[in-house]
């Protein structure tokens, strides 16, 4: 176990972790602004990488996927938005639920119906692959790299859209107090709408970005969306400086945990069940440590409410 | 004279900057009604938090019966004899009127865990939650569901589950808002009779009531208790005509 | 407009009828399709207890739904291996005799309801739905590492599991079983939901507040109804488990909670017989819509929104023209 393991495990684990926040992002931002839980985000995380993949093959263009991922997820959000979800403000938790998996449903078998069931390839663009040499040696795939670069400029763009913009003022009205933004004679349909495709097209980003280093199909947006709600509970509910965190905590418990417990379970059991009692163990890291969060702050590290 | 039935003392909470309760001390004495009165934001919902045990002051100790309750939930100061009946009328909407005297019923034996038995069938919970009904005059509506009842009438529900209890003594928030000028005349006389039973920590806007009704009252202003007396008493204390009485008349 | 009670006893009697001419026909295939209708009622009826009376959403019921499964799966591969489940601190045999199996099943849903309840009971609302799909997602990968019994493959069981005094391998006679068992969850959760226990739940949901001030904990409450929630699905689990001789981590996924709730609310939530006309119907359209197009989930995505949308009763609900439920 040398220590340029240690940094390249803790990159990935950085790099998955920022991914889990562009998720996290939108569904706090959602959440946070119209108390909306949305199960389809992960369609929205699906559409952009399809999106990316199909234009990227067509185009030949990464870039244009990229800009395609960012464009299809926004107007997915905003048509589903206008349709379907706006339905949704008023009703409780369950219908939310409900109607949000049965938009997985339909997003998730058209997009079989359209794209077949094989995954899509989506391949690193030339001028980002390869690797890099950092200092101190280490060599680390220039694409993954670029991800975090890409994702902690995504939190600074979201940090200053909501503590320096007109659209950021009425973010953070909407948060506190509903009737007062009416109020205020914002035109809350639109607000919402554009909160909406915003968190869609992070989604969309997220998924086109992460698409091109496993593949693309049907039901990969899920698991991070379950992934993203584990974040959101860590972080604490509504607050972006929360998902951050934890998307962070859970990218680096995830990653490390994968390849350290193994190894730390070899001290004391033989190594074959120390693999396999290690793996287990460590597909469980998050999820332990999401309860430990839930003991010690139920409320989760930034949440408002005790 | 028994020592008080309710007593806070000292109770002081805040909220950021804002001091909600400033060393609140009052007590609640035998066969009583003690009526809270004070203009809007003086800390009134409050104070009944903490007596009640949905808020936790910072400072300062609530004693029921003599025990000191401070630390103790909700539901554990129901167990001792508390009986609350909320302003916002906290009931089972979708559930008829008896059901809900019924859950009263079912509080006051603290034991909820019993799986097969038709609970409407227990003749004990039964007949508690119809005497508590008849007494309110909701008997002809112990099968109407609670979300069809006017809202006079949840209030008087509000007391009846209340009362299934037999509480040691009753904090009421503001029993008489959203009534007609009838169902307050009645619901005065009830609560005149009812402090016999158990004294009544009354808060009210009703001023018609209080007077009527109150043996002593208390005035609060900014999280401050600045007076209390008698009726008579209040009527002429000063300070309070200022702050309080004189804005409102 | 049906009365209610007829379209319940209308549900039962198709449960009695179809098999029954099943049989006639000699079409053994309907009667699996109605034991998995009668087995998906129960671990639907598990979920209304939590969700219908409780007012728990909960997005994990999968984990009872595997666990029940898993306890089928683990004890009968052991037995069929001939090997012992545990030799330390006693010697733990398998077995392949289903009432022994269901206890299991039953215990340690119950258990992990427990584990599960208490930690997501610390909080509420939305907090509650992510987190017990966050652990429905634990135990799906957990269920995917455990090499020892299959990992991502799962366990099949060659021969279906015993019950005094039947032949289980008689499509006929399993149904029989699964049904009888639907019949006393039934029973018992009627009497649950007019019970003390019951009645305090109910209340417990639509004002909590109101539970405290009568002197009762509705946290506790509510964790008792998610543990007998649990119970119920994991017996659901083993009996599925039994129907397919197969578990898989599937049986943990996340698609698997989501269903379990299509059930309920196809059918209607918080009414005693919504999971079982839900799971008829689901049944009913995973045949004919699956037979007719190979993405029939878009059609039951689209039915789904539009009885959230416009219908929140439930067929139950638009059958007998009655919304809300109350008796």
């Amino acid at each position: 176990m040398s220590f340029l393991l240690l940094i390249e495990q803790v990159l990935n684990g950085l790099q998955f972790g920022i991914m889990l926040f562009l998720m996290a992002a939108g569904l706090t931002l959602i959440f946070g602004v119209m108390g909306l839980i949305n199960l389809a985000h992960g369609s929205l995380y699906m559409i952009g990488a399809f999106c990316a993949a199909a234009v990227a093959a067509a185009t030949g263009s990464f870039l244009l996927g990229l800009v395609a991922a960012l464009a299809g997820a926004a107007a997915a959000g905003a048509l589903v938005e206008l349709v379907v979800i706006r339905r949704l403000y008023d009703k409780d938790h369950l219908d939310q639920v409900l109607a949000t998996f049965a938009l997985i449903l339909i997003f998730s078998e058209g997009t079989r119906w359209v794209f077949g069931s094989f995954p899509l390839f989506l391949d690193v663009p030339d001028f980002l692959s390869g690797p890099v040499t950092l200092p101190g040696g280490i060599e680390y795939p220039l694409y993954r790299l670029t991800l975090i670069v890409i994702g902690l400029l995504v939190a600074l763009g979201l940090y200053m859209l909501i503590s320096r913009t007109r659209l950021g003022i009425q973010i953070r009205a909407g948060e506190n107090d509903r009737e007062m933004i009416a109020a205020l004679g914002i035109d809350i349909a639109r607000l919402y709408t554009i909160v909406f495709a915003l968190g869609a097209a992070l989604a969309g980003l997220a998924g086109a970005l992460v698409g091109a280093i496993q593949s693309v199909q049907v039901g990969m947006g899920e698991p991070v969306l379950i992934l993203a709600f584990v974040v959101i509970v860590i972080g604490g509910i509504g607050s972006i400086k929360g998902a951050l965190v934890g998307a962070v905590l859970v990218g680096l418990t995830d990653t490390l945990g994968g390849i350290f417990l193994p190894e730390a379970l070899k001290l004391f059991l033989d190594p074959s069940t120390a693999t396999s009692v290690g793996s287990s163990l460590a597909s469980m890291a998050i999820y332990i440590l999401m309860a430990a969060v839930l003991i010690l702050r139920p409320a989760g590290l930034f949440g408002a409410r005790a | 004279m028994t020592d008080p039935v309710l007593q806070t003392r000292d109770i002081c909470k805040s909220f950021g900057a804002l001091r909600a309760s400033r060393n609140i001390s009052l007590d609640l004495k035998v066969g009583e009604i003690h009526a809270i009165i004070g203009p809007n934001g003086a800390g009134k919902t409050t104070l009944i938090g903490q007596i009640c045990g949905t808020l936790k002051p910072d400072s300062g100790a609530v004693y029921l019966r003599g025990e000191d309750v401070t630390g103790l939930a909700t539901r554990e100061r129901a167990q001792l004899g508390l009986g609350r009946t909320f302003q916002i009328s906290s009931l089972a909407m979708e559930d008829t009127v008896l059901q809900n005297a019924v859950l009263g019923a079912l509080g006051a034996t603290a034991n909820p865990w019993r799986f097969w038995g038709d609970v409407l069938k227990d003749k004990d919970l039964r007949t508690r939650a119809e005497e508590a009904l008849h007494r309110v005059g909701l008997q002809d509506h112990a099968l109407t569901r609670t979300a069809e009842l006017s809202h006079g009438q949840r209030r008087q529900l509000e007391v009846a589950v209340a009362l299934t209890k037999q509480p040691r003594a009753f904090v009421m928030d503001e029993p008489m808002a959203g009534m007609g000028s009838e169902g307050s005349k009645r619901l005065t006389g009830f609560l005149d009779e009812l402090r016999a039973e158990a004294p009544i920590l009354l808060v009210e806007h009703d001023m018609d009531a209080v007077f009527a009704l109150a043996d002593r009252i208390s005035v609060l202003v900014y999280g401050e208790v600045i007076a209390t007396g008698t009726v008579e008493e209040i009527r002429a204390d000063a300070a309070v005509r200022e702050a309080y009485l004189g804005e409102d008349a | 407009m049906i009365r209610e009670t007829y379209l319940n006893a209308l549900t039962l009697g198709l449960f009695v009828l179809i098999p029954a001419w099943a049989l006639f026909a000699d079409e053994p295939f309907t009667i699996t399709l109605m034991t998995r209708a009668a087995i998906f009622a129960i671990a639907a009826i598990g979920l209304n207890i939590a969700l219908g009376i409780g007012g728990l959403v909960s997005l994990g019921h999968a984990v009872f739904f595997g666990i029940g499964g898993y306890a089928m799966g683990i004890l009968a591969y052991h037995a069929q291996t001939y090997t012992a489940l545990a030799e330390w601190p006693v010697l733990i045999d398998g077995t392949k005799s289903m009432p022994i199996i269901w206890l299991v099943a039953v215990l340690v849903s119950s258990l992990a309801a427990l584990v599960i309840g208490a930690l997501s009971l610390r909080t509420a609302g939305v907090y509650f739905i992510m987190i017990t799909l966050a652990f429905g997602q634990m135990f799906f990968f957990f269920t995917i590492s455990w090499a020892e019994y299959g990992g991502e493959d799962g366990l099949s069981i060659y021969v279906r599991n015993g019950f005094p005094g039947l032949n289980t391998l008689a499509p006929i006679q399993f149904y029989g079983l699964c049904f009888v068992i639907l019949c006393l969850v039934l029973l018992f959760t009627w009497r649950l939901s007019k019970s003390p226990f019951g009645l305090a739940l109910n209340a417990a949901r639509q004002a909590p507040v109101r539970v405290e001030t009568v002197g009762l904990d509705p946290t506790r409450l509510k964790l008792v109804a998610f543990v007998i929630s649990g119970a119920i699905t994991g017996l659901a689990g083993a009996l599925f488990a039994d129907l397919n001789r197969f578990v898989s981590p599937t049986m943990f996924s996340w698609q698997t909670s989501g269903e379990i709730m299509i059930f309920l609310i196809l059918g209607g939530v918080g009414r005693l017989y919504g999971p079982v006309v839900g799971a008829l119907a689901f049944v009913a359209l995973e045949h004919w819509l699956g037979g007719l197009s190979d993405y029939w989930h878009i059609y039951l995505g689209i039915l789904l929104l539009l009885i959230v949308l416009f219908g929140r009763g439930g067929l139950i609900g638009l059958a007998s023209g009655k919304e809300a439920v109350h008796d």
